[in-house]
């Protein structure tokens, strides 16, 4: 593709829904060891390449993350 | 009476979905994911599965398939809709009913028989019941825990739109609701899988009813 | 890298390079050499097994199709006909567990497709390490998660199988995949591409990446530290894609557009097609650059020999060809014409018309064959050194049979089975948790029972009356639920045949097997051999694993474990076995490892006789309608089958008070009749009233039986040794085998 830009998607676990997969990982962590973990969330990553950027914001909306439960954050790594 | 049944790519159910549906005597139709038309059917079923093998998220996909136009259309204007497990997920996409189904508490695949509750019995999908019948039901998910926020949550409940109701919570759902309605009444999310109980010769046909109660609310009953 | 070099690293001994060379006339290029390593590997051309596996009988009067194809077939009647094969993933899963279980269902689900049949159920055998090791905990939870990820997402239902855990296995976990797909007798497909030249072959499925390259060759390697690193060789499964494959296969064949069929499985296209070619007694002819790729760069000898899943390989007249794409198309998939048949017998790549390997198919199909010394390992003799007047008795028969129901190879399955869809589909009739699933041929009375029986253990201190006792379970566990059984797949997982001992274990558990097939009139109609199952500790437990198929004519006529009913009889009855047999009942017995800690002694080698007509007799009493309660008596002996019976059925259980007096001067002979294991019995119920009725049957018969209590209560009693609440029991059975343990790594999603 010609002049492709990269896009980067962050979708999370909007802050207070329960995250088992994160408070798993949490639980596990001080058993191999690792301590003063306080806080585990997991998200998704999406790395588009893209003609424009004008609709990844709409993308993000519309299919990306679900709006009831999860947040994004979007930008052009390059 | 004809009961459409949708197919994405993924779905599992929807073979024992039109079984169930002619165990119940209506006739069932194939609705293919990619042909925008209902086939002028009278209630359709949303069957469960891996459509689009759940990937990014359960229904986020099948969502925008082209079927799904003429049936947010045809749920609007009181077209009985049912999604049953991932058919209840892509109903949720679609905003046809409030709320997401997270993963399960537990973490892990639940298959096992639940006992539940029909708590209404003024949707055209549980008519046959008796209000607060107990039932037995297979529930078979990983997402199947139903969260929303608190007013939406009071909201179901003081307008009567939780459908079913979990006696031992097998996902971690938000006050132990397997169904939902929407303010209409005319669409219903449940987790559980009623189609699979709508044969004697599998053991229980406590959830026939479900499919019986749509030809009755329509009629139709031969 | 000299030549040597390669050719080792490719797996190839000296030997196969040197035959090579004689067949060929030419040193092969790294394709052809390639094409060798894997089709001559263990997996794919069964080199060390091949002469073993001819004492199996593999033929029967419902048998349709035997060993050679993608998988057997067996008739049910109306018409109906049953596609099935067992196959092991254990390497794969012991290096990456959730892809490796993951891709092990995938691809025996393909062999099924490839008959032209729906699959309908899936059943697995594992054994893993003991679970107080975090990587035995690791790889049993992943191994868990990737089958129930794969088939609940593909929506065939995992209704059966088998766990146990032994030390025997710690860093070799064991992973066979069994499915049974159903199909209409007179449209069974097979995998050749007879209709000759001018024919063309489609790829369908998945597109094709770097995966798995050289994976079948590593699949027949012992484990070590290197194989860890070996990680990039483990195949990635997409069940979804494998959905679409299955949906748009029998649509395809519905519509009569193809002529063969075949899986990709290890080696990939290169395998596939030389296996067609083969069969066929054709050439086939490979267009590398016309395969449709998921990376960049790929070589031409990449593309065909990668591992890349959910793919089919398809022989179409050419004027059906725009038809095949058309339909794949429908489905999502990638489709290509990528060859053709030809009339030279060769199996050919060509990369843009230029030709970079050519190998006779024949001289790939025909691996060499390695007959080896059986010679009877030194092990076996201090193993099977035991005497059963050594064991001390039970002081506390309560606690015995608690910690019996709460030993890991013991205890409820619900917590495995439980992430399995065992429903989907609508057609099972008895879900996880009894002796075999039952299912039902949908618009018909007909159904089918299937169980997975592993005998590591037996196999171990007695490896042919351990292959006998495998393919006897499975007996006893489908006559349990009323089916007769028909035939069997198997899975032959073994340590290296290089090593004595090993082939000595492979040679003779055959060896007891086939005895068994014979007498019990079950042929062996697919199966896989997996070997080199060996780590820097040793080789694991002699391990076959048997999956038995059985039908039946009206599938409503069926038992569970379960008591049904208050005040049911209690009757145990065995197959009188003629005496003396070698062995001991507490030998080798569950009793003997779980409170002793000790796998030793000589089993009682099964009398397959007294077998068939104890689970004869049961299956005639279901299929009348006499009883509608059985349950086989295996692991644990009668004690743990009663306590099973009561908690399947939440009802109590009183064992009569004569029984114990009987032997209130020989404590030892009571010690085996509750905790010993000796084969052919079973116990059923029967309402009181009917009690004569039961007598009528099993008089005549060879049998041996005693009223040994009723059901009723919610107490479990056995005069003066054993007064436990159903709750008790309860709580030590029904453990959640993978709680404590939170996740260590690997899979998240």
């Amino acid at each position: 593709m010609t002049n492709a830009m990269k896009v980067r998607v962050l979708v999370r676990p909007k802050r207070g829904i329960l995250d088992p997969q994160g408070e798993a990982v949490k639980r596990a962590l001080p058993a191999l060891g690792f301590s003063g973990v306080e806080t585990v969330h997991i998200g998704r990553l999406i790395e588009m390449e893209v003609e424009s950027a004008d609709e990844v914001e709409g993308m993000c909306r519309r299919l990306l993350a679900n709006p009831t439960t999860e947040e994004y954050e979007w930008e052009v790594v390059s | 009476m004809r009961i459409g049944v949708t197919v994405f790519p993924g779905s599992n159910c929807d073979r024992d979905a039109m079984h169930a549906v002619e165990r119940a005597g209506a006739t069932p139709v194939e609705l293919w994911h990619a042909d925008p038309e209902l086939k002028g059917v009278d209630a359709v079923v949303v069957p469960g599965g891996f459509s689009y093998g759940d990937y990014l998220r359960p229904g986020a996909i099948a969502r925008f398939a082209k079927v799904m136009g003429p049936l947010e259309e045809f749920a609007k204007s009181g077209g009985p809709v049912l999604g049953v497990c991932n058919g209840f997920q892509v109903l949720l996409e679609a905003h046809l009913l409030p709320g997401a189904l997270l993963r399960n508490t537990g973490m892990r695949f639940v298959s096992r028989r639940a006992r539940t509750r029909v708590e209404k019995a003024d949707t055209p999908w549980t008519a046959l019941y008796g209000e607060g019948e107990e039932i037995t039901l297979p529930v078979a998910h990983n997402e199947g825990n139903y969260y929303a926020d608190e007013g939406t949550i009071r909201e179901l409940e003081e307008e009567g739109r939780i459908v079913l109701r979990y006696l031992d919570n097998p996902n971690g759902s938000a006050n132990d609701i397997a169904g939902i309605c929407n303010e209409a009444r005319n669409v219903v999310g449940l987790m559980p899988h009623p189609e699979r109980v709508s044969d004697p010769a599998l053991g229980s046909e406590e959830g026939l009813r479900v499919f019986e109660s749509v030809l009755a609310a329509a009629g139709a009953k031969v | 890298m000299s030549i040597q070099e390669t050719y080792a690293s490719l797996g190839l001994s000296d030997y196969e390079y040197d035959r090579i060379l004689e067949l060929m006339g030419r040193a092969p290029n790294y394709l052809e050499l390639s094409l060798f390593s894997v089709m001559w590997s263990e997996h794919c051309g069964y080199k060390n097994s091949r002469p073993l596996l001819r004492r199996f009988p593999n033929t029967g009067p419902r048998v349709l199709q035997g060993p050679g194809e993608n998988a057997g077939v067996i008739e049910v009647g109306e018409g109906w006909a049953l596609a099935f094969k067992m196959e092991s993933h254990n390497h794969p899963s012991a290096v990456e567990p959730y892809e490796g279980a993951a891709t092990g269902v995938g691809g025996i689900i393909r062999d099924v497709i490839a008959m032209g049949a729906r699959p309908v159920a899936l059943l697995n055998a594992l054994r893993f390490g003991p679970l107080d090791d975090e990587r035995n905990r690791y790889l049993f939870r992943e191994v868990v998660r990737g089958i129930g990820g794969y088939g609940n997402a593909i929506g065939v239902p995992t209704v059966g199988g088998e766990v146990e855990f032994s030390p025997a296995y710690s860093g070799n976990p064991l992973v066979n995949a069994m499915c049974v797909g159903i199909i209409r007798a007179d449209e069974v497909v097979r995998a050749k591409a007879e209709a000759g030249e001018g024919n063309l072959v489609v790829l369908f499925g998945a597109k094709t990446g770097r995966d798995g390259i050289h994976g079948a060759t590593f699949a027949s390697d012992e484990l070590t530290e290197e194989s860890e690193a070996k990680r990039s060789n483990v195949q990635v499964g997409d069940p979804f894609a494998g959905k679409m494959l299955i949906e748009c296969s029998l649509r395809l064949l519905e519509r009569n557009l193809l002529v063969a069929l075949q899986d990709l499985g290890a080696a990939g296209i290169a395998s596939s097609a030389s296996e067609m070619a083969a069969r066929g007694e054709v050439g086939i002819e490979i267009d590398a650059e016309k395969v449709p790729l998921r990376e960049e760069g790929m070589e031409a000898w990449e593309v065909v020999i990668s591992e890349s899943q959910e793919r089919m390989l398809a022989v179409v007249e050419p004027e059906k060809a725009d038809e095949v794409l058309k339909v794949c198309e429908r489905y999502e998939l990638d489709a290509a014409v990528v060859g053709r048949v030809t009339s030279h017998g060769e199996l050919r790549v060509l990369d843009n018309g230029e030709p970079i390997g050519s190998v006779p198919a024949q001289y790939l199909a025909d691996a060499p064959v390695y007959e080896r010394e059986v010679q009877r390992p030194s092990y076996l003799d201090e193993a099977q050194r035991f005497d059963p007047d050594d064991l001390p008795l039970p002081d506390d028969y309560n606690e015995v049979l608690l910690r019996m129901l709460a030993h890991p190879s013991l205890c409820s399955r619900a917590s495995v089975y439980e992430q399995y869809d065992s429903e989907v589909g609508s057609d099972t009739v008895v879900r996880p948790g009894a002796d075999a699933a039952v299912m039902r041929i949908k618009g018909t009375k007909l159904g089918f029972a299937v169980t997975a029986d592993v005998s590591g253990r037996h196999c171990y201190l007695d490896p042919r009356g351990g292959g006998a006792a495998a393919v006897a379970e499975a007996y006893r566990n489908l006559s349990c639920v009323g089916a007769e059984p028909v035939a069997i797949t198997d899975c032959l997982n073994f340590g290296s045949p290089e090593k004595p001992d090993g082939y000595y274990g492979l040679s003779e558990c055959v060896d007891g097997m086939a005895e068994a097939c014979e007498v019990l009139g079950t042929p062996v109609v697919s199966g896989n051999v997996s070997l080199f199952n060996e780590t820097e500790r040793g080789a694991i437990y002699p391990t076959p694993a048997v999956g038995m198929v059985g039908v039946f004519e009206d599938v409503s006529r069926h038992a569970t474990p379960g008591f049904k009913r208050e005040g049911d009889m209690v009757v145990v009855l065995g197959g009188i076995p003629r005496w003396p047999r070698e062995g001991h009942p507490l030998s080798g017995s569950s009793y003997l490892e779980v409170i002793e800690g000790k796998v030793a002694g000589r089993p009682i080698v099964p009398d397959l006789a007294a077998e068939k007509e104890a689970a004869d007799l049961v299956r005639t009493m279901i299929r009348s309608g006499l009883i509608d309660t059985a349950h086989d008596v295996s692991e644990g002996g009668t004690l743990v089958a009663f306590a099973e019976m009561a908690l399947a059925g939440g009802i109590g259980f009183d064992f009569a008070a004569r029984e114990i007096e009987r032997f209130a001067d020989d404590k030892r002979h009571l010690q085996e009749i509750l905790l010993g294991e000796k084969g052919a019995t079973f116990v059923v119920t029967v309402p009181q009233n009917r009690w004569p009725e039961l007598q009528e049957a099993l008089s005549g018969a060879n049998i041996g039986y005693d009223d040994t209590g009723y059901t009723g209560g919610d107490r479990f009693v056995v005069p003066g040794l054993i007064d436990l609440s159903l709750e008790d029991l309860r709580r030590a059975r029904e453990r959640d085998l993978f709680e404590q343990h939170a996740p260590e790594g690997g899979h998240l999603g």
